[in-house]
């Protein structure tokens, strides 16, 4: 059974299993690798991806889920935000392995779309579902503070 | 390195196929060192025609003026790409905007890594260490030639010519010439024998912020790692393991599994029962549907309680000594004060972000593997092995890790021969098979960190000067019975002990024992290795003894450390900048502080944490001191402390895999909990300035959290943690 629903501003169906979890459909079907498998189990956020704008674990999202809605994966992403918080996280050198982080900078555009001067304390909310190995979060929380003040700009 | 289409969907992608060699262009004049010869060897553009005798193989200039540095380390997010490259383009004079980073293939003659003899692999902190004169030599060397070349060129003496950023200039004349243009001229050049190397007051690189070499591919989705291999073709495998390590395959039933749509075959293999499929869901469902019958009978039927009750008997048993110094014994028995403690440490796993995998495409003669590959010739080795090939037959393409933190670099080289055996299994016919593990797998899979027991007595005088010092360790050998067996004397694995044997501390009577036990659950180094525990161990009890001493917990350690000038500083920075002496913290709140030496490297924390009434640790704030030598990239430094930071805080708050009958009770993030971004401390990082060698920091910054963490709870509280995780002991004052 097809499902078909706008990926990164594009009309995109996909004929193929409507439980298979939105991950796979955008890593293996429609074939658009940033977005990453970390857990399975919507524990890490690897898999961060929008969905109408709101950010979320696409690893247990079956794809029949999305149909006739928005999903934007990393590759997609295209608002003033989004362009300030890649900006930030090339400045401030955020990544080390750098596999988490197509979601961290997926939650942290969800957030700042919603929120544009975040405290702290919503960056913890937002962001504490993204787990780093590498443990980049002193970089991260940064990061967003100075995107931040440069999407206000 | 092959033309296998690693199919090319992004710009990043295609600048990895670049760099990977297989789509250099005819325009790329490239040079290479062929160090026996003595001669420079052309090379015209394509992969594949590296001379067979190039122990320098490390830098290739094109006609455009790139300039390529050879990794023989892999990137798994220490910034070792970035780091070799600086020290190389250093030494060039190379434009840092035109440098790329590719990885080497696998090959011990030219790639070994320095520090482990004839294996190429990244391990120990060693990359940058055991780099530094080699990649200055390589860059110095290629520098002269380009000068020579331009030298000769314009007929100039070559002391009147200077280089910057890629360009020779010649200012009597005005001439410049780019490094590209003199490619073919200097690649007909010899190499010289000897050159000068920099002064360290002329490093225009070193020692400055250069922009990492990979982090724009990871902002934007692009970099690739394994997961993101594809060909055409290619199939995906999940492994069924045993429930229980030791056990292995009865019989199974595949006949639900057949049926889910997407699944192409299940095979057996050594380790368990492969699924392999058109998808990972389909395998995922595939391998859910199967039924497996195990055959436990040589299996590790133990729970983790059981074997830490029996590890806390053998440490009153003797033990082999790993280090003797005067009679402790004597000086504990003739004691003002006696102080003892015990220290538990579970087993830990690596849990990189990314799950183990690897891509494999095999065939009757040959064997190549797509990996984040830390042990490449170990890996290459028991790839043949498995495969029935010559080690020259298999060929590795070293990708980005999605983490590691020692978890790719195991002597059995697990997910390699899993993924090599599935491919064997399935009929060696050129497949590419792409073996996937899940979350799950990764927690269950075994390799971990050991569990360790740690028993203390130590005596102060009448002078409460501290006179006597006896640690007993009890735990599983990493390297015993694998090739690194051979790094062991006298029945010591030195990674049990190292940071407990080598104590800095000036103690007039040392003992050091040690006792190994034999467990049927696989270890492995976990990053900083040994220090992991041991460095808990000796800064929470050295904490302890001086407050048993009526001592600051600095001060006690600083007049420990009056004959170790660089690790006194260290720690002296750490307690500077955190303020040590500047009044107590509010109620509810302490410091603490640990320091370590940890390959070559030493570092020292301070921990700022507050305890609530319920017991909950927050950690507030961590100052970090490091003197690693010289620091190739300051900032790389302090992210590899504030990530060694997180990663050390995250096992000592939260790290535990146990054993219940055998089976591993954790399995996911769940239950098997790392730091997050609520937990994180603000972090400050100061390096000691320094001209000496550098040493490694991807590993050290993990040891003294966790006693800093511990040692700032004593101080807010009252209550020592003996038993990790601290989320296992409770520290309500």
């Amino acid at each position: 059974m097809a499902t078909t629903f706008l990926l990164n501003g594009t009309s995109t169906t996909l004929d193929v299993d409507p439980k298979m979890p939105l991950l796979w459909a955008i890593r293996e079907v429609a074939r658009l690798h940033g977005t990453k498998f970390g857990c399975g189990m919507a524990m890490c956020g690897a898999c961060t991806v929008h969905v109408d704008g709101q950010a979320v674990r696409s690893c247990v999202m079956p794809l029949s889920s999305v149909a006739n809605r928005q999903v934007t994966t990393i590759e997609g992403l295209k608002s003033k935000q989004a362009k300030a918080v890649q900006a930030a996280w090339i400045d401030l050198q955020v990544p080390q392995c750098g596999y988490c982080q197509s979601g961290q900078i997926m939650s942290a555009t969800a957030l700042l779309e919603k929120n544009a001067a975040p405290s702290d304390a919503d960056i913890d909310g937002a962001m504490s579902g993204n787990i780093c190995r590498c443990a980049t979060y002193p970089r991260i929380r940064a990061a967003i503070h100075a995107a931040a003040t440069a999407a206000k700009a | 390195m092959s033309n296998s289409p690693v199919l090319p969907t992004l710009p990043a992608r295609r600048e990895f196929l670049k760099g990977a060699g297989a789509a250099v262009t005819a325009l790329t004049i490239g040079f290479e060192w062929a160090g026996s010869t003595r001669r420079a060897v052309a090379l015209a553009g394509a992969a594949n025609t590296a001379p067979p005798f190039a122990p320098n193989a490390f830098v290739r200039i094109g006609a455009d003026n790139s300039v390529t540095i050879i990794s023989k380390h892999i990137e798994m997010g220490q910034g070792s790409y970035t780091g070799l490259a600086t020290v190389l383009a250093e030494e060039l004079d190379a434009d840092w905007a035109q440098v790329r980073v590719e990885s080497a293939p696998a090959d011990a003659t030219r790639y070994a890594n320095l520090a482990f003899g004839k294996i190429q692999g990244t391990g120990g902190s060693s990359a940058i260490a055991n780099s530094w004169p080699q990649l200055r030599d390589a860059g110095a060397k290629a520098r002269a030639m380009l000068l020579s070349a331009a030298a000769s060129e314009w007929h100039v003496p070559v002391a009147e010519l200077t280089v910057e950023k890629s360009v020779i200039y010649h200012a009597p004349s005005k001439r410049q010439a780019s490094f590209g243009s003199l490619v073919k001229k200097a690649a007909a050049l010899p190499v010289p024998d000897t050159v000068q190397l920099k002064d360290a007051k002329d490093f225009k690189l070193i020692g400055h912020q250069a922009a990492r070499v990979d982090v724009a591919a990871k902002c934007d989705g692009s970099a690739l790692f394994t997961i993101d291999v594809e060909m055409p073709g290619m199939l995906v495998a999940l492994l069924k393991r045993p429930p229980l390590f030791g056990a292995t395959v009865k019989s199974f039933d595949g006949a639900a599994t057949a049926k889910v749509e997407g699944v192409v075959k299940v095979v057996q293999v050594p380790h368990g029962v492969a699924v392999i499929a058109k998808s990972f869901w389909a395998a995922k469902l595939g391998r859910d549907a199967l039924t497996v019958e195990w055959d436990d009978s040589k299996a590790e039927k133990r729970s983790s309680a059981a074997m830490m009750e029996e590890y806390r008997r053998l440490a009153d048993q003797p033990a082999l000594p790993a280090r003797k110094q005067g009679d402790a014994k004597k000086a504990i028995g003739e004691a003002t004060r006696k102080i003892s403690a015990s220290f538990e440490f579970p087993y830990l796993a690596h849990a990189p972000m990314e799950p183990l995998d690897a891509v494999v495409k095999l065939d009757a003669k040959s064997c190549e593997i797509w990996a984040g590959d830390q042990f490449q010739t170990i890996d290459q080795m028991n790839a043949a092995q498995t495969a029935g090939l010559t080690p020259a037959q298999v060929s590795i393409h070293t990708l980005y890790a999605g983490g590691s933190f020692g978890r790719r670099a195991n002597t059995v080289s697990d997910y390699i021969v899993e993924a090599v055996s599935i491919a064997k299994a399935y009929g060696a016919d050129g497949t590419p098979i792409k073996l996937q593990w899940t979350r799950e797998d990764d927690i269950r899979g075994g390799l971990y960190r050991p569990m360790y027991f740690h028993k203390f007595e130590a005596g102060l005088n009448a002078q409460n000067e501290l006179t006597g010092w006896h640690h007993v360790i009890v735990g599983q050998s990493i390297m015993a019975g694998t090739i690194f067996a051979a790094g062991m004397k006298d029945g010591i694995d030195p990674t049990s002990v190292e940071g407990a044997a080598n104590i800095a501390y000036g103690i007039p009577n040392i003992a050091v024992d040690l006792s190994t036990t034999k467990a049927g659950v696989p270890v492995l180094w976990w990053r900083v290795v040994g220090s992991s525990h041991t460095t808990f161990a000796v800064e929470a009890f050295i904490d302890e003894v001086a407050h048993a001493a009526g001592a600051d917990p600095f001060a006690f350690r600083r007049k420990l450390l009056e004959h170790e000038p660089r690790m006194k500083a260290v720690l002296e920075l750490a307690a500077e900048k955190a303020g040590w002496n500047s009044g107590p913290l509010p109620k509810g709140k302490g410091r603490g502080i640990a320091v370590c030496e940890a390959f070559k490297s030493l570092v020292a924390q301070v921990a700022e944490v507050s305890v609530d009434e319920g017991g909950r640790i927050k950690v507030d704030r961590v100052v970090c001191a490091v003197d690693c030598g010289t620091a190739v990239n300051p900032d790389i430094i302090k992210s590899q402390m504030e990530g060694g930071i997180g990663f050390g805080l995250g096992a000592a708050l939260y790290g535990a895999v146990t054993l219940k009958d055998g089976r591993i009770e954790q399995g996911n993030f769940n239950d098997y909990r790392v730091l997050r971004m609520n937990e994180a401390p603000k972090v400050e990082v100061y390096i000691v300035p320094s001209t000496e060698n550098p040493t490694g920091v991807g590993e050290p910054g993990v040891a003294p959290i966790g006693p800093a963490v511990a040692n700032a709870v004593f101080a807010a509280t009252g209550k020592r943690v003996y038993v990790f995780p601290f989320s296992k002991s409770d520290v309500r004052s």
